[in-house]
C-alpha cells in the first residue's frame, strides 16, 4: 500500500455533554488518522457518539480537549465565525433526511452554498449545473424537493455537498431513510466522488451494505474507537 | 439565485397564512389611517385659523355678546390695522341634523380679513348689494344642491322665526384647510330686524376679529385691548383667533385623547399579530437556518433573511392598508361632512403608517432572528435528525 498523507488527524480528543449537574462523557481519547481519498465507515450501537464525532471533524461542535487537524490546519483552535468560513469552503454535508429548503428548486439548493463564494452569477450556474450532472439529475434542476423521490433528493443534497468542491465528506446515515435501490445508488456515487474526484468521505452509518463500499470500517462503542476493521478492498 | 429570492420564496411559504396576516396589517393601518384622519380634521380649523388675527370676546363666555360701540374704540388701539364684527346665527335648515355653520358678519370688513373666503367678483358685488343676501361654502351647497338666486330659509334658535335670505355667492377655500360649509350673511339685516322686534338685543355682536399691522406684537395688543374694556360693563377676552378655535376644540380634547390612544393600541395590535406570525415561521425554519448555518451561512446572514421576510410581509399590508386609506377617508369623510369640513388624509398620515410598519416589521423579526443568531448547529441539526 503505498504512503498516502493524512488528511484528517485526530489527537486524543474528549468530548462529553452536561445534563443537569451530571457530566456524560461521550467520546474519549480518541486518536484517528484517515488518509485523503479515504472511504471510511463510522458503525457502532446508537448513542455511542459516532455523529458526536463526525461533527467535530466537520467542525460543527465544540470539543473539549484534544485537536482535530483538517489539511493540517487545527479547527479546535477557530472561533465560530472562522468556522463556519472554513466549513463552507472545505466541507461537504449529507444528512439521513436530505435537509434540502423546500421553497428551493433542486437547482437552487445546488446553488445555494455559492451565495457564500465571490462567483459570479453565471459562474455559479455553471458549477450548480455540473454538480447535478455529477449526480446525473440534470434533468430535475426545476423540480423542487417534494416532486422528487426520496433518493433523488439525497442525490440533489450531494451535488449541494460537491458544488463548493469541499476536500472532505462527511455523510450521517446517508441511506438510513432510503429503500434498497435508492440506497445502492447513492452508495455507488458516494464510491465514484472518491474514486473519480479524490474526496475524502467519512460515513456513519447502521446498515453493513454501506459499510461494505467503505475501504476502512472504524467502531464505535460507548465513546472508545475499537481496533481497525478492515473492509473487503 | 439571490438571498432576495430566499427572502420572497420563505415570505409566501404558507399563502394562506401571510394572506391573513397582511390583511391584518392593512386593516389595521387602515384603521390608524382613518383615526389619524379624524384628530386632523379636528384640528383644522384651528390649523386653517391664522395667527396673526385677533378675535375679542365677552370674557365671562362667548354665548354673551358685546356692544358694537366697542368697534371704534378697538380700531384706534395702536397696532390694529382692520377690525370685523360677527354674531353667531345658529340657524337650522330644514331639520336639525343638517348642521351648517352660519354667522351674521358684517361683509365688507369681513371679506377683507378672511381673504382665504375667495368670491368670483361678480358675486362679491351682488353679496355687498343686497341686504338680504347670504353667502354659502362650496361644499354646503353641492351637498343641498344649491344655486345662486335660491332663497335659503334658516328656521332662528337664538333668534326666532324663519329667515329668508337670496344665495348671492357660494365661495371656495385658498387653501385645503378653508372650511367651505359655511353660511354668512349681512349683519345688518339681522340687527334691523332685532331693532324692530327685540330692542334690547341689537346693536350687540358676537365677537370683533381683528388683524393686526405686526403678528409678532399680537400679545402686546390683544392686552391693550383688554386693558382699555377693564371694569366696563362687558369686559373682553382677546387672543390670536389660533386659541379661540382651540378653545372650541379642546373641550372634546378628551374624545380626541382617546382616539389617539385607540390608534396606538391599533400599532400594538399589528405587532402582536405580525409577531405570532414570524414566531410560528421561525419555529417552522429553525431547522433550516441550522442546515444553512452548517453549510457555512453566518448569523448575520440569516437575521437578514427572517428581517427581510418580515418587513416584506408589513409593507405589503401597509401598501395596501394606504391604498384602502385614500377611498374609505373619502368615503367617510362624505359622510360625516357635517362634523368634519375638512377630511383628508395627510402625508404625515402616510410617513406615520410606513414609520409604524418599519417599526413593527423589525420587531417582529427580533426574536426570531435571535434565536436563529444564538442556535447552535449541532444542536439544531439534532432536532431534525
Ligand atoms: N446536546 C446534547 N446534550 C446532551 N447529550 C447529548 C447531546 N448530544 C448528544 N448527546 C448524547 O451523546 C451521546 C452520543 O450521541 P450521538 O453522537 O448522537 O450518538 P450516535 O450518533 O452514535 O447515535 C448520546 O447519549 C446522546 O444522548
Ligand atoms: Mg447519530
Amino acid at each position: 500500500m503505498e504512503q498516502r498523507k493524512f488528511i484528517v488527524e485526530i489527537n486524543h480528543l474528549y468530548k462529553s455533554y452536561r445534563r443537569g449537574s451530571q457530566i456524560l462523557p461521550v467520546l474519549q481519547d480518541i486518536t484517528l488518522d484517515i488518509a485523503e481519498g479515504e472511504f471510511l465507515a463510522l458503525m457502532g450501537p446508537s448513542g455511542s457518539g459516532k455523529s458526536t464525532l463526525l461533527n467535530l471533524i466537520a467542525g460543527i461542535d465544540k470539543a473539549d480537549s484534544g485537536s482535530v487537524r483538517v489539511g493540517g490546519l487545527d479547527i479546535t483552535a477557530l472561533s465560530e465565525t472562522e468556522l463556519a468560513q472554513w466549513r463552507h469552503s472545505h466541507v461537504g454535508f449529507i444528512f439521513q433526511f436530505y435537509n434540502l429548503i423546500p421553497v428551493l428548486t433542486a437547482f437552487e439548493n445546488v446553488e445555494l452554498p455559492l451565495l457564500l463564494s465571490g462567483l459570479s452569477r453565471k459562474e455559479r450556474k455553471e458549477h450548480a449545473r455540473m454538480a447535478l450532472r455529477i449526480v446525473n439529475l440534470a434533468d430535475r434542476m426545476e423540480h423542487y424537493p417534494s416532486q422528487l423521490s426520496g433518493g433523488q433528493q439525497q442525490r440533489v443534497a450531494i451535488a449541494r455537498a460537491v458544488v463548493t468542491d469541499p476536500v472532505i465528506l462527511v455523510a450521517d446515515e446517508p441511506t438510513g431513510d432510503l429503500d434498497r435501490v435508492s440506497a445502492k445508488e447513492t452508495l455507488d456515487l458516494m464510491e465514484r466522488l472518491v474514486h473519480e474526484l479524490g474526496k475524502t468521505i467519512i460515513m456513519v452509518t447502521h446498515d453493513p451494505r454501506a459499510a461494505e463500499k467503505a475501504h476502512i470500517v472504524r467502531e464505535l462503542d460507548k465513546g472508545v474507537l475499537n481496533a481497525d476493521i478492515q473492509a473487503g478492498h | 439565485m439571490q438571498t432576495f429570492r430566499l427572502v420572497i420564496k420563505n415570505a409566501f411559504r404558507h399563502k394562506l397564512r401571510t394572506s391573513l396576516t397582511v390583511l391584518g396589517i392593512a386593516i389595521a393601518i387602515l384603521a390608524f389611517g382613518l383615526l389619524q384622519t379624524v384628530v386632523g380634521a379636528w384640528y383644522a380649523g384651528v390649523e386653517a385659523s391664522s395667527a396673526t388675527r385677533l378675535v375679542t370676546r365677552n370674557s365671562i363666555s362667548i354665548i354673551f355678546f358685546l356692544p358694537l360701540s366697542y368697534k371704534e374704540k378697538i380700531s384706534q388701539i395702536p397696532g390694529v390695522k382692520q377690525i370685523t364684527y360677527a354674531s353667531w346665527f345658529g340657524g337650522i335648515y330644514l331639520s336639525e341634523k343638517n348642521f351648517i355653520p352660519n354667522f351674521a358678519v358684517d361683509a365688507k370688513s369681513f371679506l377683507e380679513l378672511y381673504p382665504e373666503f375667495i368670491l368670483p367678483e361678480k358675486q362679491k358685488k351682488d353679496f355687498l348689494r343686497d341686504k338680504k343676501a347670504g353667502v354659502a361654502g362650496r361644499k354646503t351647497a353641492e351637498k343641498f344642491g344649491w344655486k345662486i338666486g335660491d332663497t335659503i330659509t334658516l328656521k332662528g334658535t337664538i333668534f326666532t322665526g324663519n329667515w329668508d335670505f337670496n344665495l348671492r355667492g357660494i365661495y371656495r377655500g385658498a387653501q385645503k384647510g378653508t372650511d367651505e360649509t359655511q353660511f354668512f350673511f349681512h349683519w345688518d339685516y339681522l340687527n334691523e330686524s332685532l331693532r324692530k322686534t327685540v330692542p334690547r338685543r341689537a346693536d350687540q355682536v358676537g365677537w370683533y376679529s381683528i388683524g393686526v399691522t405686526h403678528p409678532d406684537r399680537a400679545a402686546e395688543v390683544a392686552a391693550a385691548i383688554d386693558k382699555t374694556f377693564k371694569n366696563s360693563l362687558a369686559e373682553t377676552m382677546t387672543e390670536t383667533e389660533k386659541a379661540f378655535q382651540l378653545g372650541f376644540v379642546s373641550m372634546t380634547e378628551a374624545i380626541i385623547i382617546a382616539i389617539r390612544i385607540v390608534a396606538f393600541v391599533v400599532i400594538i395590535i399589528i405587532m402582536a399579530v405580525m409577531a405570532n406570525t414570524m414566531a410560528m415561521t421561525a419555529r417552522e425554519r429553525i431547522g433550516e437556518y441550522a442546515i444553512m448555518k452548517t453549510l457555512g451561512f453566518g448569523g448575520g446572514h440569516i437575521a437578514g433573511i427572517i428581517f427581510g421576510e418580515s418587513l416584506i410581509i408589513a409593507f405589503m399590508g401597509c401598501a395596501l392598508g394606504i391604498a384602502f386609506t385614500y377611498p374609505a377617508a373619502e368615503a367617510f369623510g362624505e359622510a360625516m361632512s357635517t362634523f368634519f369640513p375638512i377630511f383628508n388624509v395627510k402625508s404625515q398620515t402616510i410617513y406615520l403608517d410606513i414609520a409604524a410598519t418599519f417599526i413593527v416589521g423589525l420587531a417582529a423579526a427580533l426574536f426570531p432572528a435571535w434565536r436563529a443568531v444564538s442556535l447552535k448547529v449541532a444542536d439544531g441539526l439534532r432536532r431534525i435528525g
